[in-house]
């Protein structure tokens, strides 16, 4: 089943949000939307506030001005129960795995199907498999996740977070670690679900060239605003200095590789011997 | 001076809201207690945890602890002309004190630590929030089953730490000294009062096993989600349930013996 993203309902709109924790601000003034049939990616430096925007559209934490809403409901008064309702329609994929180590491949995979259905065992065996299948671990199944790769973690994560056929998925770093070849695989099929599904797909992530491959829209994100937006096409052919430096890899731009400090002469205490 | 007074003050008011985080905490966590009993696997897993694979230490312990109290209490007695009153001592004193003491202080250290560092790591390894993702609450699914597997097994280990230690000291106090075997058990079964002894043994073990449980779950379920942050966890566990024990223990004797 395919949807016409451009004609859809919005699945997640945040308007005006800003959000942080304590006294510090991470997210301000954010403005953003997936629709359903949507796979949107969210890139930007590490600590840019990508994973906030992650928190902030599970539920996980509440913003402190603006609105979000996901499936239509306002996340900022929402109940524990009907939070719990609304996750049960959403599937996340953490940035390392976050299996359960205490159980195996195949029980990680089925715990969402047997914690939220009364389906009979052999249909949950099934299930399973096929959801493993589908990343190349079937034959892993009995395996611990102590035995997994790094990279074979986050497939067996990405099979358990769509084990519900969830109707909103979120990708924390589903590349990072990945070998190439898994890393195509894992793209395709984040592309596949999505369509398959007819899911919103919300993608954070720095893989530039295997994003913009697979997704329809694309939101830039840099000290927590958002500074560019557009479809992969837009994006690649943006003139603005922050896009073209990060589409790029440039290590010069309005993007800073350092974080705020002295000069190294100062840090060094070279200043003294540097003057005449 | 206002530097004390402000370090005082700091410290004052963080315990007085930890104290209110850890009793709102333990309502959450009743709250969510459906699941522990509704799908006593949850429960019966842990039980095993931390009762059964506690075994060892309190039945080896309980052993030594019976032994020294048969050696100290023949010695003691004896400058009397008391030692047939051995079998007395050796029960009452493990029945009444050492036996939910020591087992809860083992406890602590054995199956208390055990599941601060399993709930603090499950947290620093964001497997809590995965399964809160899920719609699936760990108050429900991972706390309230080690809460309650650690509450139910705490009577169990101190009533085989009781029994193991009167053996222990039947073992040194007959068999190697040669006090009189009847003598030994007839003193006992006079001296024990069941509703006395017994049953108050039963309850401090209780007591003491609802505090080294509330203690372990809440310290790993609240630590900073690090290496650092679940090891000071683990240490805060076994210190605080040490002196809870020690201080709920003088409590509960004050009620149970000297204030009736």
């Amino acid at each position: 089943m395919t949807t016409n993203p451009d004609s859809a309902d919005p699945v997640v709109e945040l308007r005006g949000v800003d959000a942080g924790y304590g006294e510090r601000l991470i997210l301000s003034g954010i403005d953003f939307s997936v629709r359903r049939g949507q796979l949107v990616a969210v890139m930007g430096g590490s600590g840019s506030g990508k994973t906030t925007l992650l928190r902030l559209v599970s539920g996980q934490l509440r913003a402190r001005k603006g609105s979000v809403r996901v499936f239509g409901e306002s996340m900022e008064r929402i109940s524990e129960k009907e939070l719990y309702a609304l996750r049960r329609r959403m599937g996340m994929l953490f940035q390392f795995g976050a299996l359960f180590t205490d159980l195996s491949v195949f029980d990680n995979v089925a715990f969402p199907l047997r914690e939220h259905t009364d389906l009979p065992e052999s249909m949950i065996r099934d299930l399973v498999l096929l959801k493993l299948n589908a990343v190349g671990l079937r034959g892993a199944a009995t395996l611990m996740p102590s035995e997994l790769s790094g990279g074979m973690a986050r497939r067996v994560a990405l099979a358990r977070s769509v084990a519900l056929d969830p109707e909103l998925i979120m990708y924390d770093e589903p590349f990072a670690g990945l070998d190439p070849i898994s890393l195509g695989v894992i793209g395709q099929a984040i592309r596949k679900l999505n369509d398959a599904l007819g899911a919103a797909s919300i993608l954070v992530t720095h893989d530039v060239v295997e994003s913009l491959a697979i997704v329809d829209y694309v939101y830039l994100v840099s000290q927590g605003k958002i500074v560019a937006q557009g479809t992969p096409d837009e994006v690649r052919a943006s003139a603005d200095p922050f896009v073209h430096q990060f589409i790029h890899a440039e290590a010069d731009g309005p993007v800073p590789f350092h974080y705020p400090a002295p000069s190294i002469e100062k840090s060094l205490f070279l200043e003294a011997e540097a003057q005449p | 001076m206002i530097r004390l007074l402000r370090t005082l003050g700091h410290l004052t008011v963080d315990g007085i809201w930890q104290v209110g985080f850890a009793t709102r905490f333990l309502f959450a966590m009743l709250r969510h207690s459906g699941p522990s009993f509704a799908r006593f696997s949850l429960t019966i897993r842990e039980l095993y945890f931390s009762g059964v694979l506690s075994l060892v230490i309190i039945v080896v312990s309980g052993a030594f602890v019976g032994m020294v109290l048969g050696l100290q209490g023949y010695d003691t007695l004896q400058r009397f002309g008391s030692e047939s009153a051995l079998g007395s001592i050796v029960a009452l004193s493990l029945l009444r004190e050492l036996g939910p003491v020591v087992a809860a202080l083992l406890f602590a250290s054995r199956a208390g630590s055990a599941v601060t560092a399993e709930i603090g790591l499950m947290k620093a390894t964001e497997q809590l929030t995965a399964m809160d993702m899920m719609a699936v609450n760990p108050l429900a699914r991972v706390v309230a089953p080690r809460f309650w597997g650690g509450v139910l097994s705490m009577p169990l280990l101190a009533a085989i730490f009781s029994t193991v230690g009167v053996i222990g000291g039947w073992f040194i106090g007959v068999v190697v000294i040669g006090v009189d075997n009847g003598t030994f058990w007839s003193q006992m079964a006079n001296s024990v009062d069941f509703r006395e002894d017994v049953v108050n043994g039963v309850i401090k073990s209780f007591v003491f096993g609802w505090a080294v449980s509330l203690i372990a779950v809440f310290q790993g379920y609240d630590c900073t989600p690090t290496a650092e942050g679940v090891s000071r966890a683990i240490t805060k566990t076994v210190v605080y349930s040490s002196l809870m024990v020690l201080a709920l223990d003088f409590i509960l004797t004050s009620f149970m013996y000297i204030v009736k």
